[in-house]
């Protein structure tokens, strides 16, 4: 099995090495980064790339636009946010439970999605994220329009004061990092290449007799648990679930920040999410704050009309250009 | 009966009235996005924010030009068309080759693009509109008082949904509209100018979408966002009725507006969430929806 030497152009020796010091220059400035920037931005960035992440296995590797994805995101959050509140039990735990949550909801959003294709399979996860944005509006566990605020970050294993931001830092750091490992080898196992081979030629993959259900709804199922345990690490991170979370504006921006990014690469979304937050972030210090959904969708359209491969994917276009 | 149930017949009636006049909006609204997706096969996530515009043009028209609410049900929808008959010419005409989630994603940034400038602009709170002088008041039917305006939503929405109906199933500029949703290679080698068919259905579509805007201009606060929100239940509805017959998109938005009535009588709490049910049980037992041919 050597699939990423294969699908890679520059797999020689001399690249392989670059692509080497490249990540372990990028490990460095993951490590160096908090006590440049401020912590909780930086925080900020690794749970909305995360969640991109998770959304873009979906889209970009199994070909299922969901619409939805906002409800896994807010249900991580609230779950992982009740239990630490109402049982006072460590934040690991927490999170565990709100990405199981997560999953378990992605099983039931993705058994009755993968029953129409296309544009209807992203009409029919809206429509079940906007009743779960109703449900959370109602329920008596959610705080309605208030949310759950106040919650505590607490003791990581019992002893890991996550009040300290570098502490929570380096854990969120961690809890990235394995999101992100569990997408690069999915993507790279057999399986990935099945549900890449589902996204390509549909008709083909049943007619060489693959349940081709079976691998949306366990991809469906993973970007769920994915997009939950990047709820749940943020509502640690910001001691807040919000009904922001569940809106299907929250839906459409990990939509643009994978396009942005380049949809169907590894580092994309990442790339994407940090460019959507930054700019999020930037814009509401400055007169144009109430610009920033227009702005937001003018970059949709203009990615959407010239720039369908995204800032990765047209990089990945131009080395391989160069190499043949 | 009523006595069974527990309840005046006043809030029955009042309350299945209110889930029609919904319905008469889910309609219209249900029946352009058919429209345009039998034809262009994308699905117009712009069609709640064009619906918004249609109610500001409405309310914008009295407001600066003294236009009155009959004129502006026939101006705004014209007015609509043409920005839709433009986006169409000048965007969603470049992405036909294209995988069709991108007319999605682009009809959505620009759902994005309008919602957002009429935020930054009017605030998200809403504007009442006056009812027109012709339809205040209201009949009284003995089991219950009717408000005229309600009664001309009803009215009004029939009357152009079956009009539609009939332009697209009885008519000769219809039957090539179904001939291009059928087979557009084949028109093509007919003679007819295909694409132009795409451009008007387009603009008829949208312009649908803004006479909806208009008539619930006087019962709904007009504001930036009370298009996304009612177009997502929308969508649902569409998937419930599936988007193969002109028809079927009619009777399921009125259906599923009485639903909506019928649920608030009797569990309220639940009135945001029943069509997303019936949504769940549709896809359960008929996925293709009730209309719908199997894919």
């Amino acid at each position: 099995m050597n699939n990423l030497t294969q699908t890679l152009p520059y797999s020689d020796g001399r690249s392989l090495r670059w692509i080497l010091i490249g990540k372990l220059l990028l490990c460095a400035a993951a490590l160096v980064a908090p006590f440049v920037i401020y912590p909780i931005f930086l925080m900020k960035i690794l749970c909305f790339s995360l969640f991109a992440c998770s959304f873009n296995l979906l889209l970009g590797y199994g070909g299922l636009l969901s619409f939805g994805h906002a409800a896994f995101l807010a249900t991580g959050g609230y779950m992982t946010g009740y239990i630490v509140t109402e049982y006072s039990l460590t934040p690991e735990i927490g999170i565990l439970l709100g990405t199981l949550a997560a999953g378990m909801l992605g099983l039931v959003f993705g058994a009755l999605a993968i029953r129409r294709q296309g544009i209807y399979f992203a009409m029919i996860t809206l429509a079940l994220a906007q009743m779960v944005f109703f449900i959370y509006l109602q329920a008596p566990f959610t705080g309605g329009e208030d949310g759950l605020q106040g919650i505590p970050r607490g003791y990581l294993l019992g002893f890991i004061d996550l009040s300290n931001n570098l502490n929570l830092y380096y854990f969120v750091l961690v809890v990235f990092v394995f999101g992100y490992i569990v997408i690069k080898r999915t993507v790279h196992s057999p399986y990935g290449h099945v549900l890449r081979a589902i996204r390509d030629n549909e008709a083909r993959a049943v007619s060489l007799g693959y349940n081709v259900n079976q691998y949306k709804l366990l991809a469906f199922v993973l970007s769920a648990s994915l997009a939950g345990l990047a709820g749940a690490t943020k509502t640690i991170v910001f001691q807040l679930a919000s009904l922001t979370d569940a809106h299907w504006h929250m839906s459409g921006e990990v939509v643009l920040m994978t396009l942005l990014g380049g949809m169907g690469t590894l580092a994309g979304p990442v790339l994407g999410a940090t460019i959507v937050v930054s700019l999020q972030n930037y814009l509401v210090t400055t007169p144009l704050g109430s610009w920033l959904s227009v702005i937001l969708g003018l970059i949709f359209v203009i990615c959407v009309l010239v720039f369908r491969d995204g800032i990765v994917g047209q990089i990945q276009n131009t080395v391989k250009k160069h190499l043949r | 009966m009523f006595e069974i149930i527990g309840m005046s017949p006043q809030v029955l009636f009042g309350q299945l009235l209110l889930g029609l006049i919904n319905g008469s909006f889910y309609a219209l609204l249900s029946l352009g996005l058919a429209i345009i997706f039998g034809l262009l096969n994308i699905i117009n996530f712009v069609h709640g924010a064009l619906y918004m515009l249609g109610a500001f043009v409405a309310l914008l028209g009295l407001q600066w030009l003294g236009i009155n609410y009959w004129a502006s049900l026939i101006i705004a929808p014209l007015l609509i068309a043409l920005l839709g008959i433009l986006m169409e010419r000048f965007l969603l005409r470049k992405l036909y080759r294209e995988d069709h989630l991108y007319s999605l994603l682009l009809t959505f940034g620009l759902a994005l693009i309008l919602e957002g400038s009429f935020i930054h602009w009017f605030g998200i709170s809403g504007q009442a509109y006056p009812v027109p002088d012709a339809l205040r008041g209201g009949y009284n039917l003995g089991f219950m008082y009717l408000p005229t305006y309600r009664g001309w939503i009803v009215l009004a929405s029939l009357l152009v949904c079956f009009g539609c109906w009939y332009l697209i199933e009885r008519t000769r500029l219809g039957s090539l509209l179904r001939a291009g949703t059928e087979n557009p290679e084949l028109l093509k080698a007919f003679g007819v100018n295909v694409p132009l068919i795409v451009t008007l259905t387009y603009g008829v579509g949208v312009a649908l979408a803004a006479f909806a805007g208009v008539l619930a201009a006087p019962v709904y606060q007009v504001s930036p966002v009370m298009g996304s929100n009612l177009l997502i239940v929308v969508f649902a509805v569409v998937v419930i009725g599936g988007m193969g017959s002109i028809l079927g998109s009619i009777l399921t938005g009125l259906g599923m507006g009485l639903v909506e009535g019928l649920t608030k009588v009797f569990y309220p709490e639940a009135s945001t969430t029943v069509i997303f049910l019936v949504m769940i049980l549709v896809l359960l037992t008929r996925p293709a929806g009730l209309f719908g041919k199997e894919a």
